[in-house]
């Protein structure tokens, strides 16, 4: 192992600040777009549904 | 026998389960070369003898900046396809892209600022490659929002399609941008002529990183596709006989 202890490697050598600034705003901007695509394909989903509900109770009315 | 493959996929209806079956795959592996390039990034390349632990930075850093330039040439791939045989699922693949591209290119400029302030002492300087890394971002912005704006999938996935072949120009400047000018960013640590000036494991976990990050955004493409298409062909058949979808309509007929 390279580092002498845990606080060691949360300091990165005083550099700390920096490195988990980037590491951290990369994760966070990753699991951001991971959620909203998710949140994106399940709205895409839900509206067909309502559509094709609609639509489905539309053409009962009328049988 | 491949170009029929091609055009068998070359449809929403055929590329959408393909796309389905596909994104766990390229989520997998960049998790898994995410996970390994971190460990080889933080615990087993060395300290860096001028930069200290600062240099880190590196193994985010480089693979985001290269994404944000692939990814663009990618887009614009698309759209020169798009442009010149009309296939449908181009403009959808271009805009799935956008999101991911200008995401990188963000990372790639905050990254930079952080490594940036201790090493040059500075966030920010107006120098070439910095420059035209902001404008790529700006490419992507102005791409989402101008596609967003036109109503019209045809005609917007038309003008993006333009403006992400225009565009495309500022790439070739970015990448460039440190031999043609006297920058303050330093020159390229990794070339494809000269090889490279890194110690081993430190080039094995960027380019270990740069691949998760490659397959990252594949499998970013392929989801967020997915759901283009079924905006898009909302009104046709397939799509409404679709397992996602299907479960209500069966409800409501007889």
């Amino acid at each position: 192992m390279i580092w002498e202890s845990a606080s060691a490697f949360w300091a990165m050598g005083g550099y700390g600040l920096y490195v988990w600034g980037s590491f951290g705003m990369t994760a966070l901007v990753m699991i951001g777009e991971a959620w909203w695509a998710k949140h994106a394909q399940r709205q895409a989903i839900r509206q067909l549904q309502t559509t094709a509900a609609l639509d489905a109770a539309a053409t009962n009315e009328w049988a | 026998m491949l170009s029929k493959f091609f055009y068998h996929y070359a449809s929403p209806q055929h590329f959408y389960p393909l796309a389905g079956r596909l994104w766990p795959w390229f989520a997998l592996g960049a998790a898994g070369l995410g996970l390994w390039g971190l460990w080889l990034g933080f615990f087993v390349a060395p300290t860096d003898f001028q930069q200290g632990e600062g240099y880190r930075i590196i193994f985010v850093h480089v693979p985001v900046s290269w994404m944000s330039m692939i990814i663009y040439l990618a887009m614009a791939f698309w759209a020169l396809l798009g442009l010149t045989l009309n296939t449908r699922l181009s403009g959808m693949m271009c805009r799935a892209l956008a999101p991911t591209g200008a995401i990188c290119a963000f990372l790639s400029l905050w990254t930079g600022a952080l490594w940036g302030k201790p090493m040059w002492g500075t966030w920010w300087v107006w120098d070439a490659r910095l420059t035209s890394e902001l404008i790529l971002f700006f490419l992507y912005l102005g791409y989402i929002a101008l596609t967003n704006a036109i109503e019209d999938p045809r005609r917007a996935d038309k003008a993006g399609g333009i403006l992400a072949l225009v565009g495309a120009l500022n790439v070739p400047v970015i990448y460039f941008s440190v031999k043609w000018w006297n920058t303050l960013h330093q020159g390229a640590s990794v070339s494809l002529s000269r090889g490279s000036s890194m110690e081993q494991t430190m080039l094995t976990a960027m380019l270990v990183m740069a691949l998760a990050f490659w397959l990252y955004t594949i499998a970013m493409a392929l989801y967020r596709v997915r759901g283009i298409i079924l905006h898009r062909e909302r009104d046709a058949k397939w799509v409404r006989t679709l397992p996602d979808v299907a479960m209500v309509t069966n409800g409501g007929t007889k």
